[in-house]
């Protein structure tokens, strides 16, 4: 896209147009064969009644939006939107908030701050299903590690995993962690790109720490802080594997999210056109936060143009 | 057409099956093929070498070079709906027996008579499993079922027998638990896994798939559902599955648990454990018990002529009695014929529970076929839901007759 703004628009410079044409091909091409057609496919999966016959035969009957109406019948589908808005708004308020304060607090410099941010960093490269896994024994009624600390302190042992009210916390825990590093690194990043005599120079018109963060950080850190949400808020709302490995959607749903719901109604079920309908669903969530990002975004560059 | 529903697949669980297809050679118009592909589940360290000494005998006793393929359980059904859509299923399959309806009902399998391969012989309960419209599609060479598997130290040193009735059971668990440790434990979890856990309490008290409501199925969920609350089960059965709970056992956690014999070699690897095997306890005294019918079925996809003759000839071979007895032996199952089965309960004394209950053990799909996946899924939710305390287990059961009749 932003080849192709460069060309200028005095003459008819026919080949320049055609090299820029030619560079965005590939890109073009990849988005088409690896988004596009897998969306549209599943689009369409969405309309046929799609079973496991059809991935013989080839034949699902067209069925119009008789899938979208099944799904909005089931009662999964309010407890799969409910959880999923609680899990996407818990662990982004979290992961934000842990992530901006750690990066503040490794943004002065100290001995060994370098050693412990990159530390930090490693629930961010182990495999997701290492950690669920990891969580699930810390979590463990009778014999976790969670539940021995809460009765050191003389508070009972909770049932992390095996209540539905403690299930969706426990995972949303689960996912805060994992998602602390990535706001650290990018906040910290644009912490470091805030030029430090404003500070100096606040902290000479006699401004505390708190006013520093409050007046100088925080507004100048408004576009990273944008972006780390958005992203975080398309990560979070599609994750599968931590809630699978974790609870597997139980115990009684408790954890079901679209995500789970739908490869249960594609996978268990056998409901592949329910499953797709469903799939769209949180494409068309993720799609309108998207939207609602850009258009921000457009009116905070102008802002600054302006 | 075939490339769109790779697609959606790979929408679907891309994250799941981004393995790529196996590529089986077209078939050629040769008169015998000399080499077959071969896709199972049997991921264990254990399972997975005593299932390749029973290929390596049949690869040299047929002189068919077979070429092995392994996926997780989960990713089974997946990879051969994937093979089937992109024409690349494997020439024979080891499927857990509830799946094979499903593959049956695609239209991806050739009956077994083809192959000369008869049910004579075969226990009636794995013939209906393995039969889909009146043709036998899949057959097993060993079964494997529930039990009651206890802690023989532990049970002598609270003075408690190896219980037989609910009654006992309910009385034996609450005698053993205390110190940190629970009498008894299961499995529960949101999954098939749960369902299959919880059949052999349905079946026995005279439940049916086909109404999960019934007075039967309330009262087998609310026995289960007792265990749990009077703290004589962990709370945390809803998280385990079936390895969790031998983990618990073989930890000292649990002095009894409902388990499958292929944990068995797994329990004797552990010297200081002495443990016991009895039939899962029935709700009166003198009743039989009805265990659901476990193991791996095997089946030959429409591949095309040479390698589907070729997969037909390892198939027979697996299911002969030497083979059947190797197998049966090496991974703890039951053998599938009947005979067979008797002279290997009468040489393995620990596997007599699990023959016993074989006779009268029930397939899953007999009843319901296809629609089996669908109803389990909501017994599933039923027993989570009632084990949890959030619905009592009639109206979970009553939520659950619902999800499964829509």
């Amino acid at each position: 896209m932003t080849l192709a703004a460069p060309v200028p628009r005095r003459g008819p410079r026919r080949d320049g147009r055609f090299t820029a044409w030619a560079f965005l091909l590939p890109a073009v091409a990849y988005v088409v064969v690896f988004f596009g057609y897998p969306l549209a496919a599943n689009v369409v999966t969405s309309t046929q009644d799609y079973t496991v016959k059809s991935f013989y035969t080839g034949e699902a009957p067209f069925v119009g939006l008789a899938n979208y109406a099944a799904v909005l019948a089931n009662p999964l589908f309010s407890t799969a939107v409910l959880n999923t808005v609680l899990f996407t708004a818990g662990s982004l308020v979290f992961q934000f908030g842990i992530g901006l304060a750690l990066a503040v607090f490794f943004a002065g410099r100290f001995p060994g701050g370098a050693l412990l941010r990159s530390l930090l960093l490693l629930p961010w490269l182990l495999p997701l299903v290492v950690s669920g896994a990891v969580w699930r024994w810390m979590f463990d009624q009778d014999h976790g590690v969670l539940n021995a600390a809460s009765r050191l302190i003389g508070v009972g042992a909770v049932p992390w995993l095996s209540s539905t009210a403690w299930a969706l916390p426990a995972v949303i825990l689960t996912n805060i962690w994992i998602g602390i590093p990535f706001n650290l690194v990018i906040l910290h990043g644009g912490l470091r790109a805030i030029p430090a005599s404003l500070h100096e120079a606040a902290a000479l018109d006699g401004a505390g720490a708190w006013q520093r963060f409050r007046h100088v950080t925080w507004p100048l850190l408004r576009p990273v802080t944008g972006i780390v949400l958005m992203l975080g808020l398309v990560y979070t709302i599609k994750v599968f594997d931590v809630i699978m490995v974790v609870t597997g959607g139980g115990p009684a749903n408790a954890t079901q999210t679209l995500t789970t719901w739908s490869y249960r109604l594609s996978f268990h079920d056998f409901a592949f056109g329910q499953g797709a309908a469903v799939g769209n669903v949180l494409i068309l969530a993720a799609t309108a936060f998207g939207l609602l990002y850009l258009r921000s975004a457009k009116a905070t560059l102008a802002e600054a143009a302006a | 057409m075939s490339a769109a529903r790779r697609a959606l697949l790979l929408v679907a669980s891309a994250a799941l099956l981004t393995a790529c297809s196996p590529t089986a050679p077209p078939a050629s118009n040769a008169p015998a093929a000399t080499s077959i592909t071969e896709l199972d589940y049997y991921a264990d360290e254990q399972g997975s070498a005593a299932w390749q000494k029973v290929l390596d005998a049949c690869a040299a006793q047929t002189g068919i070079r077979i070429e092995r393929r392994t996926v997780p359980t989960a990713q089974m059904l997946p990879k051969i709906l994937q093979g089937a859509s992109s024409k690349t299923l494997p020439d024979l399959l080891f499927t857990d027996n509830p799946t094979l309806q499903q593959v049956a009902a695609t239209g991806a399998l050739t009956p077994l008579s083809d192959y000369g391969i008869s049910a004579d012989g075969y226990y009636p309960g794995i013939v209906k499993a393995g039969t889909y419209r009146d043709k036998l599609y899949g057959v097993a060479p060993g079964v494997n079922g529930l039990a009651l598997i206890y802690n023989k130290d532990l049970l002598t040193a609270a003075g408690v027998r190896p219980p037989s009735t609910w009654d006992e059971l309910t009385a034996a668990a609450a005698g053993l638990t205390g110190d940190g440790k629970y009498g008894l434990a299961f499995s529960a979890i949101s999954s098939e896994e749960g369902t299959w856990q919880f059949l052999p309490f349905f079946w026995s008290n005279g439940a049916e798939l086909s109404r999960l409501d019934s007075p039967q199925s309330t009262q087998a969920l609310a026995y289960v559902t007792g265990l749990v609350t009077s703290g004589s089960a962990s709370k945390s059965v809803v998280t385990w599955n079936q390895n969790d709970v031998a983990d618990q056992f073989v930890a000292g956690n649990a002095a009894m648990m409902v388990n499958g014999s292929w944990n068995l070699a797994r329990l004797d690897e552990q010297k200081s454990l002495h443990y016991g095997v009895v039939p899962i306890p029935v709700p009166k005294a003198g009743a039989k018990p009805v265990v659901a019918l476990g193991g791996e079925v095997g089946a030959v996809p429409v591949t095309g002529g040479p390698t589907q003759q070729a997969a037909g000839k390892v198939l027979t071979c697996v299911l002969a009695e030497p083979t059947m007895l190797q197998w049966s032996k090496a991974h703890a199952y039951v053998p599938s014929k009947t005979a067979v089965a008797a002279k290997f309960g009468a040489e393995q004394p620990a596997m007599r529970a699990f023959v016993d209950e074989v006779g009268s053990a029930r397939s899953r799909t007999t009843e319901l076929g296809e629609k089996y996946p669908k109803v389990s899924q909501a017994l599933a939710d039923a027993i989570q839901a009632s084990l949890t305390g959030k619905l009592p287990a009639d109206q979970a059961l009553k939520t659950a007759q619902q999800a499964a009749g829509s």
